[in-house]
C-alpha cells in the first residue's frame, strides 16, 4: 500500500488516436490492473494533448505542478506508481516534463481542453465552463447579436480560405427560407494534417457547443457534422456527445427549454478529398457523387437541398463558445488585426516535437519550427515547411522570418490552410515533393473539369520524366505554362491551387529541378532511377552477399574478388547496399 | 462478412429509401459484408428510389467502396504528406516482400489485402499505417514485420 500519498493523485492516460498508436492501450490496461494495490490512486483517460512526440504519456497534477509522464512503456507502470511522490526517483526512470516548460509560445483556446478533460465525459466538459456559452447565447443574446459578436471578434474561417465567419453568418442569417441547415466540415482531407482530429476526439462537446449556437444564430433547426471515415474515434465520440447532450436537454426539440429546436446528424465521409469542398460535400450530404458546382450562388442561399446553409470548419466551430464566454474583443485583442485570434497547426514530417500546437497569428515560422517544434529530427537541417497541403506551398528555411498570417502566408505563395505544417529536411527532394502532390491531386480529382483532370495528369508526366532524367529544359517551360492554365481555368479550388506545390517549389528551389533536368542527377538520393550504385572495390571482400541477393543478377565476381554492377540491367532496389557487410556499395 | 451482418431490407429499414439514404446504405453493405456486389446494388434499387445507374455511380465515386471482396485484414498504407518524407515506400516494398502482394492486391489465403489511403490523421507519428480498424505509428521495418506476424 501506497500511504505516502496526503492527497489523491488523479493520472489521465493520452487516449486520442495517436497516443493509442503509441501504445496507449497498454498503459491504461496495466494501469488498471495495478492501481488497485494503491490508495489514492486514480486514472482516467483524456486525449491528444498535442505532444504526440512524447506517447504514449500520463498527464498528472502533483503538488501543485502538472506534469508529463512520458514516453512510457507498460513495464514502467509497477515502478512509476510506486515512486509517484517522489520526483527525483521517479525521473530517473521515467521521462517527467513540467507541462508548462513545453507550452512555451502557446496560447491555447481551442484546444484549451484537449488532453485535459475525459472527452466522453459531459461533466469534465460542464466543469470547464462549456456551454455556458450556449446558455449565455439562448438567455439574453439575439441572434443579430450574436452574429455583431462573431464579426466583431474578426474570426476568419479556419478551413482553408479564411473568409469573415460573422459575415458568412449574416448571410445565411438573411436568406428567408422556412428550413434552413448548418455543417461542421470534419472531412479534414489535407494529408498531413490533423487538427480537427484532435480537437473532435479530445473535446466533442466543444464542436457541438459552436454548431448549435451557429444554428441558433442563423436560425437553423438541423446540423450536420460531415467527417471523414478515416477518424473512427473522433465519429465515435461525438456521437457519444450526442446521445449525453440530448439527454441533458442540450439538443432536442426544446433546448434549455428556450423554445429553440435542434438536431445534429452525424454523416460519415467515403474516402474523397474533393468532398471537403463545400459544393462537393452538401452534394455528398445528398447522397450524390461529390462533384463540386458553380458559386455563385453560395450555399448560404442556396445550399443543402437547395436551402440556405452555412458551413463551418471544426476548428471555426470550437472557437465560438470561447468568443461568447469571454467577448469579441479579447478574441482579436491576440493574433494581429486582419488575422485576429489563435490558429492550431499539426506539426509534423522531419521535426523534433511532433504534435498539436496553437499559437496567436503573428508569430515567426521560426518560432515555430525551432522554438516550439524543436528543429529536425534527423541529423540534417530542416529544408523547407510545407504549409496547406496540396493547394499550399513550400517555403524554404530562408524565408523562415515569415510572419504566419494570412496575408503574410499568401505573399509566399504558400497558405496558411487549415493547418498542416510538414517540416522536410536535406534528405527530402523537392521535385520529388511536388510529384508527390501532383500524385495526390490527380488521383483525387473529380474528374469535372478537363484542365484539372487532363492538365495535372500532363504536370505529373513531366514532373515523372524529370525524377528519372528523361526530361529537358522545354518541358520545365511547358509545366510552368500548365500550372498557369490550370490554376485559371478550374472551377473549384482544387484544381486552381494543384500548381502550387509545383510554383512555390521552383521558386525556391530551381536548382534542384534544373539538377535533375541537365545533370540527371538527384542529390538526395530520393529519386531511385537517378540513383547509381557502385562498389568500392578497396572495400569489397568479396563475400559474394549483394550477387546472391540481386534480384535481376547484375552483379559479378567471384568468392573473395571485388565484385561489380552492371548498371544496364540494375533496378536499383538498393539490396547490395543493405546487405553489405563492410560498407562497400555506395549512392552516386 | 462480419458475423451479425444485416439484409438488405434491414438495411433500408434503418437508412431510408431516398436518394439521400444511398450512401449510408453503401456503407451498411461495405462495413457488413467487407464489398458490395452487383446483386446487392440491383436489390437496394429495387426496393428504393434509388435508380441502378445512380447507385453504380456512387459506388465507383467514393474510394472507401468496394466492387470485389477484399481478405480478412486490410491493410491500408498511409500516403500522406508526413508519411511520404518519413519513408511510406519502404512501409510498401516490406509489405510486398513479406506477403508478396502490391497495393490493391490480395494474399493467395485471402489473409491480406493492401491498399493505401491519403492520410490517417496520425502524421506525429509516421510513418503510419492501419490495420482494420487499429493504427500503427513510428514504424521501421522491423516493427512492421512483427506487427504482421501477430495477425
Ligand atoms: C478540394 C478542397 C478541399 C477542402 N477540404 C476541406 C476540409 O477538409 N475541411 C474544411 O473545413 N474545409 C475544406 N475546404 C474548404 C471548404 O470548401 C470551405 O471553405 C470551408 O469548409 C468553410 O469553412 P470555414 O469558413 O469555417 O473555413 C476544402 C476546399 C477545397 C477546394
Ligand atoms: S501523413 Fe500519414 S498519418 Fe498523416
Amino acid at each position: 500500500m501506497n500511504s505516502k500519498l496526503p492527497q489523491s493523485v488523479l493520472l489521465k492516460v493520452g487516449m486520442g488516436t495517436c497516443g493509442i498508436a503509441a501504445g496507449a492501450r497498454a498503459i491504461y490496461d496495466k494501469l488498471e490492473e495495478q492501481v488497485k494495490n494503491f490508495q489514492n490512486i486514480e486514472i482516467d483517460y483524456t486525449s491528444c494533448n498535442g505532444f504526440c512526440h512524447l506517447e504514449p504519456l500520463i498527464e498528472t497534477i502533483i503538488k501543485g505542478k502538472t506534469l508529463l509522464l512520458a514516453n512510457l512503456s507498460a513495464e514502467q507502470i509497477p515502478f512509476l506508481l510506486e515512486n509517484l511522490t517522489n520526483k527525483k526517483l521517479l525521473s530517473s526512470k521515467v521521462l517527467v516534463i513540467e507541462k508548462d516548460k513545453k507550452l512555451k509560445g502557446q496560447n491555447r483556446i481551442v484546444l484549451e481542453n484537449c488532453g485535459i478533460i475525459n472527452p466522453d465525459k459531459l461533466n469534465d466538459y460542464l466543469e470547464k465552463d462549456g456551454y455556458v456559452a450556449l446558455k449565455k447565447v439562448l438567455n439574453n443574446i439575439s441572434p443579430e447579436e450574436v452574429i455583431e459578436n462573431i464579426k466583431k471578434s474578426g474570426l476568419r474561417g479556419r478551413g482553408g480560405a479564411g473568409f469573415s465567419t460573422g459575415i458568412k453568418w449574416d448571410l445565411a442569417r438573411k436568406a428567408q427560407s422556412e428550413q434552413k441547415y448548418v455543417i461542421c466540415n470534419a472531412d479534414e482531407g489535407d494529408p498531413g494534417a490533423f487538427m480537427d482530429r484532435a480537437v473532435m476526439e479530445g473535446d466533442p462537446h466543444r464542436v457541438i457547443e459552436g454548431l448549435i449556437i451557429c444554428g441558433y444564430a442563423i436560425g437553423a433547426s438541423k446540423g450536420y457534422i460531415y467527417c471523414r471515415a478515416e477518424y473512427p474515434l473522433a465519429i465515435m465520440r461525438l456521437r457519444k456527445a450526442i446521445i449525453d447532450a440530448k439527454e441533458s436537454n442540450l439538443l432536442g426539440e426544446n433546448v434549455l427549454n428556450s423554445g429553440f429546436g435542434f438536431e445534429i446528424i452525424i454523416k460519415e465521409g467515403a474516402g474523397a478529398f474533393v468532398c471537403g469542398e463545400e459544393t462537393a460535400l452538401i452534394a455528398s450530404v445528398e447522397g450524390q457523387r461529390g462533384m463540386p458546382r458553380i458559386k455563385p450562388p453560395f450555399p448560404a442561399t442556396k445550399g443543402l437541398w437547395e436551402k440556405p446553409t452555412n458551413i463551418n470548419n471544426v476548428e471555426t466551430l470550437a472557437n465560438i463558445p470561447w468568443i461568447i464566454r469571454k467577448g469579441a474583443d479579447s478574441f482579436s485583442a491576440l493574433g494581429t488585426e486582419k488575422s485576429p485570434g489563435t490558429k492550431v497547426f499539426s506539426l509534423a514530417g522531419k521535426i523534433k516535437n511532433a504534435g498539436l500546437i496553437e499559437i496567436e497569428m503573428g508569430v515567426s515560422l521560426r518560432d515555430i519550427i525551432y522554438g516550439i517544434g524543436g528543429g529536425s529530427s534527423t541529423n540534417k537541417e530542416v529544408k523547407a515547411v510545407q504549409l496547406g497541403g496540396p493547394s499550399g506551398g513550400c517555403i524554404p528555411a530562408e524565408m523562415f522570418d515569415t510572419l504566419v498570417d494570412y496575408e503574410s502566408l499568401m505573399s509566399t505563395g504558400a497558405i496558411v490552410g487549415s493547418g498542416g505544417m510538414v517540416a522536410v529536411d536535406e534528405d527530402t527532394c523537392m521535385v520529388d515533393l511536388a510529384k508527390y502532390f501532383l500524385q495526390f491531386i490527380q488521383s483525387e480529382s473529380c474528374g469535372k473539369c478537363t484542365f484539372c483532370r487532363i492538365g495535372t495528369k500532363r504536370m505529373l508526366e513531366i514532373l515523372t520524366r524529370m525524377t528519372e532524367g528523361k526530361s529537358n529544359m522545354e518541358e520545365l517551360n511547358k509545366l510552368r505554362a500548365l500550372a498557369q492554365n490550370i490554376g485559371v481555368a478550374s472551377l473549384c479550388a482544387l484544381g486552381k491551387t494543384a500548381p502550387n506545390p509545383v510554383m512555390t517549389t521552383l521558386r525556391y528551389f530551381e536548382s534542384e529541378y534544373l539538377e535533375h533536368i541537365n545533370e540527371k542527377k538527384c542529390s538526395t538520393g530520393v529519386c531511385k532511377a537517378l540513383v547509381i550504385y557502385t562498389i568500392d572495390e578497396q572495400k569489397c571482400i568479396g563475400c559474394t552477399k549483394c550477387a546472391k541477393n540481386c534480384p535481376v543478377d547484375t552483379i559479378s565476381g567471384s568468392l573473395k574478388k571485388p565484385h561489380y554492377i552492371h548498371q544496364e540491367k540494375c533496378i536499383k532496389c538498393g539490396n547490395c547496399e543493405k546487405v553489405c557487410p563492410v560498407g562497400a556499395v555506395s549512392k552516386l | 462478412m462480419s458475423d451479425n451482418a444485416r439484409n438488405i431490407d434491414q438495411i433500408i429499414a434503418m437508412c431510408g429509401r431516398e436518394e439521400a439514404a444511398a450512401i449510408p446504405i453503401l456503407q451498411a453493405i461495405q462495413h457488413d459484408y467487407g464489398f458490395i456486389s452487383k446483386e446487392q446494388m440491383k436489390e437496394v434499387c429495387s426496393k428504393t428510389d434509388i435508380k441502378e445507374n445512380r447507385l453504380f455511380g456512387i459506388a465507383t465515386f467514393y474510394s472507401q467502396f468496394k466492387l470485389t471482396p477484399s481478405g480478412e485484414n486490410l491493410i491500408r498504407i498511409c500516403k500522406g504528406t508526413a508519411c511520404h518524407v518519413r519513408g511510406a515506400d519502404n512501409l510498401i516494398d516490406v509489405i510486398s516482400e513479406e506477403l508478396g502482394i502490391g497495393i490493391g492486391e490480395t494474399t493467395a489465403d485471402n489473409k491480406f489485402t493492401l491498399e493505401t489511403v491519403a492520410c490517417l490523421g496520425c502524421c506525429s507519428l509516421a510513418p503510419a499505417i492501419m490495420i482494420n480498424n487499429e493504427v500503427y505509428g513510428k514504424l521501421t521495418a522491423d516493427k512492421l514485420r512483427g506487427i504482421l506476424n501477430e495477425f
